[in-house]
């Protein structure tokens, strides 16, 4: 698998499509796409990686372990949850608010940080899995 | 004004819990000064509550609270009449104590920080069990105090003994929890009230309801187990494996009382009954008995306090369960006097201990000049216990008697019941607060000297409360006594009793009690002998009960893992799949559910072809005689589905089709290697005859069962909603995204907490099986 051609290739390729899983998640709520299709296609960014290059460089590309990240994002999804008590409505109910931030407006929402909080726990949990079984292939 | 009283009590009911997150870092810098501050805590609360006594006299209940799951009518609410006022002070008061002993009894111990903030967590939650009203609340707590009680019987954790007692008290006042959960919701069902300050106002509808000795049999299960009745009581001594302060405080003064508590608490809708007025005394005189025996037997101060405990809360429901206006006095006066006096005695003990090395009567003597402070205490105490005048224990035994009396036989038995018991209680009080104090020095572990402040002044104060209560018994009464008596009995009741008696049977009672104690005190020696001989010839007790119970199942446990967890992966899909395919087909064939045969579809070529492109791939898993062209195989069939799901306007699904498969590829490319199979199939042939039956039916189910649902007719007014709502409530046109992010983010959380935790398993797996490769050579690591 790793010929030339395939390692030069492949840190192209995976930044391209965590990008694009990153455009995935964003557009989700209008669009086709979510936090759990754009983890899929940033944990398969990350396993081809892994197969051009080996273990040890997507390591240090992450930089944290990926299990870390995937316990971010569900304390990110609990947390967004959580904001609703200070408004006194129930657990999970969708806020919405749009701050006009350089001129334009943004609309931020719990739901689009619940639904970061699913992206990093879809990479997460997949890439750790996916790393630990490639690992073992040279010991 | 009404609100700022409402935020201090939840302030209240809060703030042990804040002190224990706090012990362990003001532990590290003071050390076991550290107590000064943290006693703060009992010491407000004790003074918050204090506040609401004129109210709460004046016949008044303090309320509060607020709505907690409204959706199930769960509130957080609290409910202060007299009978949870008394024990709310009696917990904060003695509490106050106890933090300050505990400092000087585990002064310097390593995890002195861990002991206070365990034993303050029991503290809160004992504190939210007598002041709840909700329902669910009571349990909460109640469950609570099972819990930390746990963690403070193993504190010392090093030892086995400690380790099994804490597991043998959590065994049995868990399952009285779990008792006490179906009881109470057995209450709510019959009257719909799920406070108790409601159910108190429900008048007879428990007691008439058929399901009253339901009812009642559940919540005694919580109450027996908790109050360590006989035979269930074999846990309380156990306990006293936790350091001295825990067994003055959990196992004396407050969370044994708890079972107490829920009875008195009860009294007014669920006694009166004829089963109500033979359970309670039967079980409760038969405790005082046999606990009042055992203590007889031993030589060890705790434990000898430990079962007079036992007969103490025997006694008490006793009375509780005599439920006459004059039982009733007669159980608020002890169960008063018995924090007191028990309390304040657990911690001469503990001292003496902790002084001396030692806390074998027959090792102790004239230690009175030794330790002036501890022998004070301990007299008072120990005459409070005895029934002697003018102590608060003499009160309540003058109740006790009034109460009593020989109006029927069975009243007849019982105050003899009574009457030996006490006579008991008072050679075991008597033996305690002399023993160890008077006769010939005798030489022990340590040299023998006065304890520091810190250990002393609780036992001290609390046994001067026991008589300064009782000087001031008009006071007492007024405050505590009457009110709490007027909670338990349901109906306006005003004490009296005070140190001057009256002419009567009740004080000839006394004198008969206080003569035979007097008289047996001699005999206390022999008695022991021939109770051990007695119980040598008996041989088997509840607690060795306890322990085959708990052997039993654990064998029955191993037999049943043995039979169904063969540890063959194999076997276990195979069982999943064939009951997986009977799920789907025996109701489907039992029910005359089959569906229709459906006409053939008129599809279009490329639909033909998507199709035809699935059924390869499928035929080339069946086929091929490699596994990895096997798993590509399979791949190419969950792309040719993904892409009907594109045709069929699905892009969403069909996209994530698409992952998934990529990925469970890679993956199980990567299983494969790992696992290091031979690249072919070896099973024999009538494995893989067995195999296609069972793969076959399975996808059989599946097949008819999507057939049926496509011919069912569809409801669509989900779709409507969502359709119609997620632009304007979600502000989302993805309406699959909407569903998963908004309206269905809780099922969404609980998902992603799946995945988490399955990656966490897989992952741990893979170590298992590196290590394992690894470390041949370096047995045990990783394991």
């Amino acid at each position: 698998m790793r010929t030339v051609i395939f390692r030069t290739v492949a840190p192209y390729l995976t930044s391209l499509m965590v990008l694009f899983s990153i455009f995935v998640l964003l557009r989700g709520h209008n669009e086709p796409g979510g936090g759990f299709i754009g983890g899929l296609i940033a944990a398969s960014a990350f396993a081809v990686y892994g197969i051009a290059c080996g273990v040890s460089p997507v390591r240090r590309a992450m930089y944290f372990h990926p299990m870390a990240l995937s316990g971010f994002g569900l304390l990110l999804a609990t947390l967004s949850g959580l904001l609703s008590l200070f408004f006194d409505v129930p657990f999970l109910t969708g806020l919405w608010t749009s701050p006009h931030l350089f001129g334009v407006e943004l609309d931020l929402s719990t739901p689009l940080f619940f639904d970061i909080g699913v992206y990093f726990v879809v990479v997460g949990s997949i890439t750790s899995v996916a790393l630990a079984l490639e690992e073992r292939e040279k010991s | 004004m009404e609100t700022s009283a409402q935020v201090l009590t939840f302030v209240a009911l809060l703030l042990p819990f804040a002190a224990a997150l706090a012990a362990p870092v003001l532990t590290r810098i003071l050390k076991h000064n550290a107590a000064w501050i943290l006693a703060l805590a009992p010491l407000w609360i004790f003074f918050h509550f204090a506040g609401f006594l004129e109210q709460v006299a004046d016949g008044g209940a303090v309320t509060g609270g607020f709505r907690w799951i409204p959706s199930f009518n769960v509130n957080f609410s609290w409910f202060l009449d007299g009978l949870s006022l008394t024990f709310a002070l009696l917990i904060s008061g003695i509490g106050t104590f106890i933090i300050l002993y505990s400092g000087g009894y585990l002064k310097g111990h390593p995890q002195l920080g861990r002991f206070f903030s365990f034993m303050l967590m029991f503290m809160g939650a004992m504190q939210g069990l007598v002041v709840s009203d909700s329902f669910m609340m009571l349990f909460v707590f109640w469950e609570l105090t099972s819990i930390t009680s746990f963690l403070l019987i193993g504190f010392d954790h090093g030892r086995e003994a400690s380790r099994r007692a804490a597991l043998q008290a959590l065994v049995v006042t868990g399952l009285g929890g779990l008792s006490l959960l179906a009881g109470l919701l057995v209450l709510w069902n019959m009257t719909g009230a799920s406070e108790l300050s409601l159910l108190l106002r429900t008048g007879d509808a428990v007691r008439d309801s058929p399901f009253y000795l339901a009812a009642l049999l559940l919540v005694l299960g919580g109450a027996f187990t908790k109050s360590a009745q006989f035979p269930l009581h074999f846990w309380l001594p156990n306990a006293m494996e936790a350091p001295t302060p825990v067994s003055a405080y959990l196992h004396s003064a407050t969370m044994v009382k708890a079972g107490v508590y829920l009875l008195m608490r009860l009294n007014p809708v669920m006694g009166e009954t004829d089963l109500w007025e033979t359970i309670l005394p039967a079980f409760g005189g038969t405790t005082l008995i046999v606990g009042t025996l055992l203590a007889v037997r031993q030589s060890d101060l705790k434990l000898m306090l430990a079962y007079t405990t036992v007969a103490s809360l025997g006694l008490l429901v006793m009375l509780t369960g005599i439920g006459s206006d004059k039982a009733v006095e007669a159980a608020v006066l002890y169960l008063i006097a018995h924090s007191l006096f028990k309390g304040a005695l657990f911690m001469v003990a503990g001292l003496i201990d902790h002084e001396t090395g030692t806390r074998d009567i027959t090792r102790l003597g004239g230690l009175r000049d030794a330790m002036p402070v501890t022998f004070a205490a301990a007299l008072l105490a120990g005459f409070s216990m005895g029934g002697f005048p003018p102590f608060f224990g003499f009160l309540a035994k003058e109740e006790i008697y009034a109460a009593l009396g020989f109006a029927s036989p069975w009243l007849a038995v019982l105050t003899l019941v009574a009457i030996i018991g006490n006579a008991l209680m008072l050679i075991i009080g008597l033996a305690i607060a002399l023993k160890p104090f008077m006769g010939h020095e005798r030489k022990t572990p340590k040299e023998a000297h006065e304890g520091p402040p810190l250990l002393w002044i609780g036992p001290l104060a609390l046994a001067v409360t026991g008589v300064v209560s009782a000087l001031f018994a008009g006071t007492s009464h007024h405050y505590f006594s009457s009110p709490m008596a007027s909670a338990v009995a349901g109906n306006s009741v005003d004490v009296h009793i005070n140190l001057i008696p009256h002419l009567g049977l009740p004080l000839f009672l006394s004198v008969v009690t206080i003569a035979a104690g007097l008289f047996f005190y001699g005999f206390l020696d022999r008695a022991r002998f021939v109770v051990g001989l007695l119980l040598q010839v008996i041989g088997w007790g509840p607690d060795r009960g306890f322990d085959q119970i708990i052997r039993a199942i654990l064998r029955v446990s191993f037999f049943v893992t043995g039979l169904i967890q063969t540890g063959r992966l194999a076997g276990y899909m195979t069982l999943t799949f064939i009951v997986v395919a009977m799920a789907l087909l025996v109701p489907m064939i039992v029910y005359d559910e089959l569906p229709a045969i459906p006409e053939f579809p008129s599809l279009f070529f490329y639909e033909w072809t998507v199709i035809l492109i699935a059924v390869a791939g499928l035929a080339a898993v069946v086929f091929a005689n490699n596994r990895l062209t096997a798993i590509v195989s399979l791949g190419i069939q969950g792309f040719a589905v993904a892409l009907l799901f594109m045709l069929f306007g699905a892009p969403d699904l069909s996209f994530t089709q698409f992952m998934v498969e990529t990925l469970s590829v890679v993956i199980l490319a990567l299983a494969m290697t790992r696992l290091r199979l031979s690249p072919t199939d070896h099973r024999p042939a009538l494995q893989s005859a067995a195999d296609l039956m069972v793969s076959s039916l399975c996808g059989l189910g599946f097949a008819l069962v999507l057939l049926k649902v496509t011919q069912l007719s569809f409801d669509d007014t989900l779709t409507q909603f969502f359709n119609a709502n997620s632009r304007i409530v979600a502000h989302g046109r993805n309406i699959v995204n909407v569903i998963l992010v908004d309206f269905r983010g809780l099922d969404t959380l609980g998902e992603i907490a799946v995945v988490m935790v399955a990656g966490l398993a897989i992952l741990a797996l893979i170590r298992i099986r590196v290590r394992r490769a690894v470390g041949d050579n370096v047995p045990g690591e990783g394991m």
